[in-house]
């Protein structure tokens, strides 16, 4: 029989896997927060476009399935955050909306609205959407203003619902540090995708200028939570305590979070210095192998080890833990097995991504007969 | 438990929900048929080499990625709403619900945008019979996507597959099997994916017939009418067909929706079935909603009894008899369902109490209660009315699924209809000379996107009052946020929406004109 909390553990990692996964494949938005400063002439405008445009519905999918399995192994976190935090997820859906329809929309004729605003809304897509993503998660760390009662049904206390949480610089500095993050991503991927040697100038110089902002608020931030005061849930009594160096604690006390965190800083790092200084059109399968790890190692911190993973700061009793937000024993393991395809479903799509990327961009095929946007 | 409900709060957020998914109904459907035409006609091209087809299926497929665009914008939304605005729900069943939609997510969504990259940007990068898979997983990946949220979407009107675990207040699955193979769900994949089967092929034909209406791409027009003639004239019976049976499968889980569609509020033996009818104010009430009488009405005798029983002789409950009891038919009165629910609600509070206090002795006792067949089937099964204060409230709106239902049978036979004189002047050759029939075919697009509609508004609003039918009523799903704050984004939602659906369609009917590359 296999045990609830080794089930609600695999789902934590699940969720962070799908993160991580998630916050690599924001290169899409960060690529679109470039659309009106990198090109230089229409033609390079669209080849930026074609070659996000060929990768936005994964990442789509994969904010659409990461919902879908939260919804599922921990409906209370569900309930609570989206309930409660209105605002802010609300933000986040009208800015990915607008995105879903501009790429298709936008170089068609009778449009409407006309290709610019269509740009504007990836520009907006591509700002907002990770931001208020590494917004919303940062409470993972900071807490928020909520309460439970006796049937778990959730008070937000701020009438601000969510939006209180942009006043909190740690939450900022996360928010920013995303933001920045996938930008160089973005980068990365047009350097890898688009054979083009003079925007290939402006990519490495504009790589440079991205990678410090977020060298900088990244490393705020995690010594902001490392050094500050985590939310400890005792294991025995579910009693909630702010503790100073919690999340030090659990860094040092798992090696595998602590091999994550270090390998994928390193990785980042590297592909950093790649980009910038070799001008590799490889940099972006280090940035992202850095990436996935880092993030995953940043929701362990939040998730495991006496930890509450959805902290209230007005009443630490009301705090998510796993244990506490999560489905029934048989609902996780049915959910386990179902979650046996994933590998599959990765394979698949590695295989139609690269038969589709074997050829790089160029100006000669954005002005063929194919599908363009 | 929460006594004050905020019924503004509760409207505004049904009406973003209504508004949500009937925007997002206007795209699937023809997503779900489209998919499929798609993968004929390509198949036709691989299988003859021959490149009118390819032209041809490249055409449909441009309208295709306008339409699922917009598709996928709008579905997101209704996915984080569950949690947004109807909070207390997802907590009380995200255990069972929230499974369906995972699966959804990795199983389907994936597959089918995976594979619409290699569609569309595939063609002269990957091998013929490569794309050609691609453009069948497409097909099957967004019925798939049909099918989990359909699962999710039954359960509400018949729940099953679950026990209540008092420690947790919630209803947690005990058999996925169970919730999968709900005769309802069965009922409603099969129903749904094959309307839109209809909706895409009289979409197809509408177009076709426009083209042959303009002379232009006459002979682009005829290939398409053949196959969506073909597709839409076998979908079209089936549709008829599982809509039959979605009928039967729902006179036995969900009475009250049923006598509701039929405005039949006094009971019956040899009930016949109303075709067409009008209903007016009868001056009666029960509690304070009206009674119709069914006006102009055309009946076909002992047929609704034979659909819900399987025999002439068979008795349908009424309204009446639904709210207010017939112990000779074994029909429990509301009143009585609401004590019950009551009690069932005052031991789970009673429970919660011995917990909070730590009184062992109390708990035990009331725990076993949940395990008792005579309390679960008796009492716990009404626990969602003691929400409610008056017997009546139970009932739906009567004109609204009356209405809708039959407009929506009306226009499936309609179809059926359609399609037979599609197919058949195709074989004549005559389309052409029957002007009168192509222009019915272009009126028709519309007209099956209202059918679509239809038949969800007969299903949900049906079903009003309950979100799970039985369980919990809609007021006590609601999160709790300000009216002011839903009613701001409806009105967001209402605005962008509408402004897309304005570029969508624009954009298509530019295409169509544009026509096929060539
Ligand atoms: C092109 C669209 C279309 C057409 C022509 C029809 N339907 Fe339908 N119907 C739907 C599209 C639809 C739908 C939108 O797909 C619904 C909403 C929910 C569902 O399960 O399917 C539906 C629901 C629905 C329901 C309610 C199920 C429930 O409440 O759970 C019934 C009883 C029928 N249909 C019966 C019929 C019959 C007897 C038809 C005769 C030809 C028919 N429908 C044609
Ligand atoms: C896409 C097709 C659908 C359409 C057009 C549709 C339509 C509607 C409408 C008109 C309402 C408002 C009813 C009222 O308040 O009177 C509603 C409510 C609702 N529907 Fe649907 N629906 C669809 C599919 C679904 C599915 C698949 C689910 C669940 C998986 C679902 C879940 C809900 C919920 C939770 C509500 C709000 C609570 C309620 O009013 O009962 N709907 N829908
Ligand atoms: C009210 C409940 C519903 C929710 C929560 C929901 C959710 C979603 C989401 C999140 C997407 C985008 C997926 C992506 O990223 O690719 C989507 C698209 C889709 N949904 Fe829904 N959906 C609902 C109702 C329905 C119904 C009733 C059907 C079919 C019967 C359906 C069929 C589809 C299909 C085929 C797509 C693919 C894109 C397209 O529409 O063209 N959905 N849905």
């Amino acid at each position: 029989m296999i045990s609830h909390a080794f089930l609600q553990s695999y789902w934590w990692l699940l969720i962070s896997l799908l993160a991580g996964l998630l916050v690599f494949l924001m290169f899409v938005q960060g690529g679109q927060s470039f659309i009106f400063s990198l090109p230089r002439n229409d033609m390079q405008r669209k080849m930026i476009v074609n070659a996000l445009g060929r990768k936005w519905e994964f990442t789509f999918t994969t904010l659409v399935t990461f919902g879908g399995a939260f919804f599922a192994s921990f409906p209370l976190f569900y309930a609570t955050s989206f309930g409660g935090a209105y605002w802010v997820w609300m933000a986040i859906l009208f800015s990915f909306i607008i995105q879903a329809v501009a790429y298709e929309y936008r170089s068609k004729p009778a449009n409407v609205y006309g290709t610019s605003l269509f740009d504007t809304f990836l520009f907006i897509n591509g700002l907002l959407g990770p931001f208020l993503i590494g917004v919303a998660v940062a409470t993972f760390f900071t807490g928020s203003d909520f309460t439970l009662d006796l049937f778990n049904r959730v008070t937000w206390g701020s009438g601000w619902h969510g939006l209180e949480a942009l006043i909190n610089p740690v939450n900022l500095l996360l928010g920013l540090a995303v933001l920045f993050l996938v930008r160089v991503l973005g980068l990365m991927y047009l350097e890898n995708t688009i054979d083009d040697p003079a925007l290939a100038e402006s990519i490495r110089k504009a790589l440079a200028r991205n990678a410090v902002p977020f060298l900088v608020f990244f490393l705020a931030f995690v010594a902001f939570i490392l050094l500050g005061k985590g939310y400890r849930a005792d294991a025995v009594t579910g009693e909630v305590t702010l503790v100073r160096y919690h999340y030090l604690h659990n860094l040092a006390g798992n090696p595998v979070t602590l091999i994550l965190f270090v390998g994928g800083v390193v990785l980042v790092l590297l592909s950093l210095w790649l980009g910038i200084f070799r001008g590799s059109r490889k940099a972006i399968w280090y940035a992202g192998s850095g990436t996935v790890p880092v993030v995953m190692a940043l929701f362990f911190l939040a998730g495991y080890g006496e930890t509450s993973f959805y902290p209230s700061s007005a009443d630490l009793n009301s705090s998510l833990t796993l244990a506490k937000a999560s489905s029934s024993q048989f609902t996780l393991k049915t959910m386990m097995y179902v979650s046996f395809i994933i590998p599959f479903v990765i394979a698949y799509i590695w295989y139609a991504w690269s038969s589709i990327n074997k050829k790089r961009i160029t100006s000669e095929e954005m002005d063929g007969e194919g599908h363009m946007y | 438990m929460i006594e004050n409900f905020d019924l503004s709060l509760v409207d505004w957020s049904r009406a973003q929900f209504a508004l949500t998914a009937m925007y997002h109904w206007l795209f699937v459907p023809l997503t779900l048929g489209l998919s499929f035409i798609l993968a004929f006609m390509e198949t036709i091209y691989v299988r003859t080499g021959d490149e009118k087809w390819k032209r041809i299926t490249k055409f449909w497929m441009t309208l295709f990625g306008i339409n699922f665009a917009i598709g996928v914008a709008t579905g997101i939304i209704l996915e984080f709403e569950f949690g947004t605005n109807w909070s207390n729900y997802s907590w009380f069943v995200g255990d069972i619900f929230g499974a369906p939609l995972a699966v959804e997510g990795i199983m389907a969504f994936f597959l089918e945008s995976t594979f619409v990259a290699v569609m569309f940007f595939g063609w002269n990068k990957v091998s013929k019979k490569f794309h050609l898979a691609s453009t069948w997983l497409v097909a099957i990946g967004a019925n798939l996507s049909a099918l989990w949220i359909l699962v999710a979407n039954a359960w509400m009107e018949n729940p099953v597959g679950m026990v209540f675990n008092p420690d947790t207040a919630r209803n947690e699955m005990n058999s996925f099997a169970e919730v999968v193979l709900n005769p309802v769900a069965v009922d409603k994949f099969l129903h749904t994916v094959t309307s839109g089967f209809v909706l895409a092929s009289v979409f197809v034909v509408g177009i076709s017939a426009w083209f042959l209406i303009r002379k232009r791409e006459e002979e682009l027009a005829r290939k398409s009418i053949l196959i969506a003639g073909i597709f839409g004239l076998v979908s079209s019976l089936a549709v008829a067909l599982t809509g039959d049976t979605s009928a039967r499968t729902l006179a036995q889980v969900q009475p009250v929706k049923f006598a509701a569609m039929e405005a039949l509020y006094e009971g019956k033996t040899d009930a016949g079935l109303t075709v067409i009818g009008a209903l007016a104010d009868s001056g009666d009430r029960i509690g304070e909603k009206k009674v119709h009488d069914v006006k102009l009405k055309i009946e076909i005798p002992k047929l609704l009894s034979i659909m819900t029983t399987g025999k002439g002789s068979g008795y349908v409950p009424g309204l009446k008899d639904l709210v207010n009891g017939n112990p000779e038919r074994g029909i429990l009165s509301v009143s009585e369902m609401m004590e019950r629910g009551t009690y069932a609600r005052q031991v789970l509070t009673d429970y919660k109490m011995a917990k909070e206090l730590g009184d062992k002795e109390s708990m035990a006792e009331l725990a076993a209660k949940f395990e008792d067949k005579d309390f679960i089937d008796n009492y716990f099964k009404y626990f969602g009315y003691s929400y409610f204060e008056h017997p009546w409230q139970v009932i739906p709106s009567v004109p609204v699924t009356f209405y809708a239902f039959r407009v929506m049978v009306g226009l499936g036979f309609f179809f059926i209809l359609l399609f037979a004189l599609a197919l058949w002047f195709h074989k004549r050759k005559t389309l052409e000379k029957n002007q009168w029939f192509l222009w019915l075919a272009l009126i028709s697009i519309p007209l099956a996107y209202l059918a679509s509609e239809l038949g969800w508004i007969v299903t949900e609003m049906g079903r009003q009052p309950w979100i799970i039918q039985n369980l919990m009523p809609v007021h006590v799903a609601v999160s709790n946020i300000s009216a002011g704050a839903v009613q701001t984004t409806f009105w967001l939602f209402a605005v962008l929406f509408t402004a897309l659906l304005i570029a969508e369609i624009s954009i298509m009917v530019r295409q169509i004109k544009t026509g096929p590359k060539h």
